[in-house]
């Protein structure tokens, strides 16, 4: 059975090509297309991908507007009996703003838009997302971001780490982010919020300059536990 | 029926905004600003009588982000 994975756009997204385009390569099945104004998504999906951009202009706050429209009752109804969902960058912002992840993504502390090649440490192994990555490695992806900076309360930050609920976290202070978190997991796993674009380093290391290649495992890693479901 | 719904960051929420405001503000020359903070208003016009649930329904499931905002509800009339 082919990978089924949909990838949303909504009106601003601009990095919604570069997923389908990492999903088609790395599956070896063209990603469907989704438009935010669908009420529905197409039926047996395997993953959701709702990706970068500035969907609405960053109107009111950034994933605020996307995450009322139309085809996010249809993402949470989907989350909720167990589909994976990935949200990068803008992506992780509407998946805070539609509650499926906790905190929230304020501006970058150091007030200036954000973009390079950083330096991650993957904390968590285990779920559908990480598992083919090693406890503690470094890998690098690429951010690009002006509101990045996670924010959640103490009493959230702790649960998070206590449940091994942080994904990636950066090397260094990259955006002011509490604990330097890059990206979290929902309490069963299946919900990855990210601020690094992996879609952007799937590339063999013969273009390593275009990104690197650390992203491609985490694909990998979501095709592996379609393979063994 | 007119409606201002004003929108803060909590206190203890890092603003990176009001931090700029602040130090443009001390860069013209103005002393004494001890704290900026950039909040949000928005006004509404909204049907006569709708009532303050309502009102604060919107702002909890859209006007406000709760996990980092405050908000008020003013009536302008």
């Amino acid at each position: 059975m082919a990978f089924r994975a949909a990838v949303i756009t909504f009106p601003g997204s601009n990095c919604d090509r570069d997923m389908a385009s990492a999903l088609a390569a790395v599956s070896g099945s063209p990603a469907i297309r989704v438009w935010h104004g669908d009420a529905d998504l197409p039926d047996n999906l395997d993953l959701i991908a709702l990706p970068g951009g500035f969907s609405y202009g960053d109107y009111l706050r950034s994933g605020a507007m996307a995450a009322t429209s139309p085809i996010m009752r249809a993402v949470v109804a989907a989350s909720s009996r167990g589909v994976p969902v990935l949200g990068v960058c803008n992506g992780f912002q509407v998946l805070t703003e539609a509650q499926l992840l906790p905190g929230a993504l304020l501006r970058n502390a150091g007030q200036r838009f954000l973009c390079r090649t950083v330096a991650l440490t993957v904390e968590n192994t285990t779920s559908p997302f990480t598992a083919g990555y090693r406890a503690g490695e470094t890998i690098r992806i690429p951010v690009a971001h002006h509101d990045g900076n996670y924010y959640a309360d103490a009493e959230t930050l702790d649960m998070l780490e206590g449940e091994g609920r942080v994904a990636f976290r950066y090397n260094e202070a990259v955006n002011g982010s509490a604990r330097d978190i890059a990206g979290v997991l929902s309490a069963n796993g299946r919900v990855l919020g990210m601020m690094p674009h992996p879609e952007r380093a799937i590339e063999p290391a013969a273009v390593a300059a275009l990104g690197g290649s650390d992203g491609r495992r985490l694909f990998e890693s979501i095709l592996a536990s379609f393979a063994t479901a | 029926m007119q409606v201002r719904v004003l929108v803060r960051l909590k206190p203890g929420v890092l603003d990176p905004q009001g931090r700029a405001v602040h130090h443009a503000l001390e860069g013209l020359g103005f002393e004494g600003v001890a704290d900026v903070r950039v909040g949000r208003l928005i006004e509404l016009d909204v049907a006569d009588g709708t009532d303050h649930a309502t009102l604060t329904q919107m702002c909890e499931k859209l006007l406000a982000n709760t996990v980092i905002e405050s908000f008020t509800i003013e009536s302008a009339q």
